[in-house]
C-alpha cells in the first residue's frame, strides 16, 4: 500500500495570468449562454478535494469522456444537487451535508476489499481508479422521499473494479460499507442509524453496466456532501442505495444487512427497486417532485425502475416486486 | 393594562403572527428563494408554525396563574385563530400544490394513511374551537366554553402524533414538541387536583 503524500504542484499546472484571463472571459461567455449553470460562479458551501493526479488543482477532472447513451435531460442544477442532500453523518437536515462535510478527510483515502474473492486486502484510491476511463454520464436519480434530479456523474462501471478482485463463485452479494469516524462526522454521534452505514446489491446487480463508482459531477471532483470520494450511483433504486464514501468492500454468499431496512424494515426493503406501484406504508411513490422545478410546478409521475426497465428488468424475472420490495 | 394598551398588544400579535406567512410569500416570489424542494418549505414551514402557535396559546394560562397577571388571557383568542389559520393553509397547500386540488385524491389520502387522518382530524377539531372563540359564543355556552376549549390539549396532542408520524427516522423535533406538550398538561393536571384537595378541605 502507497501512503499518499500531496504531489508538489507541477510547472504544467500553475495558469499563467493571460490563460486565467481568457478562460474568465470564456466561462462569463458560456455563463451568458446558459451552458453552464449560473450558480457555479458564485462562491458556495461546497468542498472538494483533489483525486490524486486525476483532477486539477481547481477540482476538474480531466480525460473524462461522455457515456454514448447520454439522454438528452435537463440536469437539476449543480447548486441544488450539493446543497440538498441525505447525509446522515453529517446531520439529518437536507443542508446540514453541506455545512457540515467540510470536516470529511478524503485524502488519503484507502478501501479494504474482502470477502469471496481472491484479490482481497486494503486498495488506495489511486489504486482502484488508474486502469479506469472516466466517464459522465447523466442518470435520473429518484430518492425514496419522492424527489428526484438529474444528474451528470463522472465514474467507471463498478463491474469493472469488482471483477479486478476476482470474485469466486460463492460471491453471491456485495455489501458496501462508508466512513464510520466521530470526528469527521459529527452526525454519527446520534443514533438515528447503526453506523457505519452500509448497503448491499446482489452480484448481478452490482455487475450490471449501469451501475456506476462515480468520483465526480459536473466534471468535477465530488464534493464531500456527496460522498467524496468514492460513491455507488445505482439509478434504478431508490437514492439511499447509492452509498457515498465508500470504505469498504465485501463478497458475501448470503445477503448482506443495510441501514435503512435495519432501521425500519416494513419501510425500506433490501432491493429498493423504485417502483410507482409499491408506495412506502406512509407515503405514495407514484410521482415525484423533480428538485429546482419551482413552487408551482406538478408533480412528475415515476418510471418503474426510475425510467431504466428495459436494461434492468431481467435482473428480477421471477421476482415478486411487491413483497421484494 | 389599558383597553387601548391591549388593542395594540393583540394587533402586534396578529402582525408578528403574519410574519412566517410573509417571508414565504417574498421567498415564494423572488425575494431570496425556497431552495431546491420548494413545496416541501411551504409545507412543513406552514405545519410547524401551526404547532409552534397552537402550543403557545397552551402556555397563556399556566402563564398567566404564574405570574399574576390577568390580562394575558385576552391574547389567547388571536394566538389560537392564528394557529388555526396556519393549520388550514398547512393542509391546503398540500391539496394545492402537491395534488392540485384532486380532491378524491385527498380523501383517498387522508383515509389511507393514518398520519394523514391525523393531521385532518386535528384541523377538523379545531373548527368549532375557531367558531367558538367570538365573546358572544363564550357567554351563550357558559360553563361549557370552558369544556369544549379545554380540547385544545388532545388537539394538540393530535398535531404531535401527525408530526412524528411523518419524519422519516429522526424524531428528536416532533419529541420536544412532545415533552412541552407533556409539561403543560402537567402543570394543568396538577394545578387541577391542588385545586380539588382544597376545596375538599375547605368543605
Ligand atoms: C388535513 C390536514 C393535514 C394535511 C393533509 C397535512 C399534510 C402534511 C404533509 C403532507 C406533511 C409532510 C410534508 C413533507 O412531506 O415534508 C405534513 C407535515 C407536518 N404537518 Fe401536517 N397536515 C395536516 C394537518 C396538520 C395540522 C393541523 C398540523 C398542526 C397543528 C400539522 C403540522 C405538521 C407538522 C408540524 C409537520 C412537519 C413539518 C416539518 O417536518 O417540519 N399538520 N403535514
Amino acid at each position: 500500500m502507497l501512503i499518499q503524500r500531496p504531489d508538489p504542484i507541477r510547472p504544467s499546472e500553475i495558469t499563467s495570468e493571460s490563460v486565467f484571463v481568457k478562460r474568465r472571459a470564456l466561462l462569463k461567455a458560456a455563463l451568458a449562454a446558459g451552458l453552464l449553470p449560473g450558480t457555479m460562479a458564485r462562491a458556495q458551501p461546497v468542498t472538494t478535494s483533489t483525486l490524486g493526479d486525476l483532477a486539477a488543482a481547481n477540482g476538474r477532472l480531466e480525460n473524462v469522456s461522455p457515456w454514448a447513451d447520454n439522454p438528452s435531460l435537463a440536469t437539476t442544477p449543480y447548486e441544488y444537487v450539493t446543497e440538498y442532500n441525505n447525509y446522515y453523518e453529517f446531520g439529518t437536515g437536507k443542508g446540514d451535508p453541506a455545512r457540515y462535510a467540510h470536516t470529511l478527510v478524503t485524502e488519503p483515502w484507502s478501501v479494504e476489499v474482502e470477502g469471496e474473492a481472491e484479490n482481497t486486502g486494503t486498495f488506495t484510491l489511486e489504486d482502484i481508479l488508474r486502469p479506469h476511463a472516466l466517464e459522465e454520464r447523466i442518470y435520473r436519480f429518484r430518492c425514496v422521499e419522492a424527489w428526484s434530479m438529474v444528474v451528470p456523474w463522472v465514474g467507471f462501471p463498478l463491474g469493472d473494479l469488482l471483477k479486478r478482485f476476482a470474485p469466486t463463485s460463492r460471491a453471491k452479494y456485495v455489501q458496501f460499507f462508508t466512513l464510520n469516524d466521530s470526528e469527521q462526522m459529527p452526525g454519527v454521534r446520534s443514533r438515528v442509524l447503526q453506523w457505519p452505514y452500509r448497503e448491499g446489491l446482489t452480484i448481478e446487480e452490482a455487475m450490471h453496466p449501469l451501475t456506476l463508482l462515480t468520483v465526480g459531477l459536473y466534471g468535477r471532483v465530488l464534493p464531500n456532501q456527496n460522498g467524496a470520494p468514492l460513491r455507488l450511483i445505482v439509478p434504478w433504486k431508490y437514492g439511499f442505495k447509492s452509498i457515498k464514501s465508500i470504505v469498504r468492500i465485501r463478497f458475501m454468499e448470503d445477503q448482506p444487512r443495510t441501514s435503512w431496512n435495519m432501521a425500519a424494515s416494513r419501510e425500506y426493503g433490501f432491493y429498493s427497486n423504485v417502483n410507482p406501484d409499491v408506495p412506502h406504508p406512509r407515503w405514495s411513490q407514484a410521482s415525484e417532485r423533480p428538485l429546482g422545478a419551482g413552487l408551482f410546478a406538478s408533480r412528475q409521475p415515476t418510471l418503474l425502475f426510475n425510467g431504466y426497465a428495459e436494461e434492468v428488468a431481467d435482473l428480477y424475472t421471477g421476482l415478486d416486486l411487491v413483497r421484494n420490495f | 393594562m389599558t383597553r387601548r394598551q391591549l388593542a395594540w398588544l393583540r394587533n402586534a400579535i396578529v402582525a408578528l403572527g403574519l410574519v412566517p406567512l410573509a417571508q414565504l410569500t417574498a421567498r415564494a416570489f423572488g425575494y431570496g428563494d425556497l431552495g431546491a424542494n420548494p413545496v416541501q418549505v411551504v409545507q412543513h414551514t406552514l405545519g410547524i408554525t401551526a404547532l409552534n402557535l397552537l402550543l403557545l396559546t397552551l402556555t397563556i394560562t399556566p402563564l398567566r396563574r404564574l405570574t399574576g397577571r390577568s390580562w394575558l388571557v385576552r391574547l389567547r383568542r388571536p394566538v389560537g385563530l392564528l394557529a388555526f389559520f396556519y393549520a388550514l393553509l398547512h393542509a391546503l397547500s398540500y391539496a394545492a400544490l402537491d395534488l392540485r386540488f384532486d380532491w378524491p385524491r385527498l380523501a383517498a389520502d387522508i383515509i389511507e394513511r393514518p398520519w394523514l387522518t391525523v393531521g385532518f382530524a386535528t384541523v377538523i377539531l379545531l373548527v368549532p374551537l375557531a367558531v367558538t372563540s367570538t365573546n358572544a359564543m363564550q357567554r351563550r355556552l357558559g360553563r361549557r366554553w370552558t369544556t369544549l376549549h379545554r380540547s385544545v390539549y388532545a388537539i394538540a396532542a393530535l398535531g404531535v402524533l401527525h408530526f412524528f408520524w411523518q419524519v422519516k427516522l429522526d424524531t428528536r423535533e416532533p419529541l420536544v414538541y412532545a415533552t412541552i406538550l407533556a409539561v403543560l398538561l402537567g402543570y394543568r393536571v396538577v394545578v387541577s387536583l391542588r385545586r380539588r384537595t382544597q376545596r375538599a378541605v375547605a368543605q
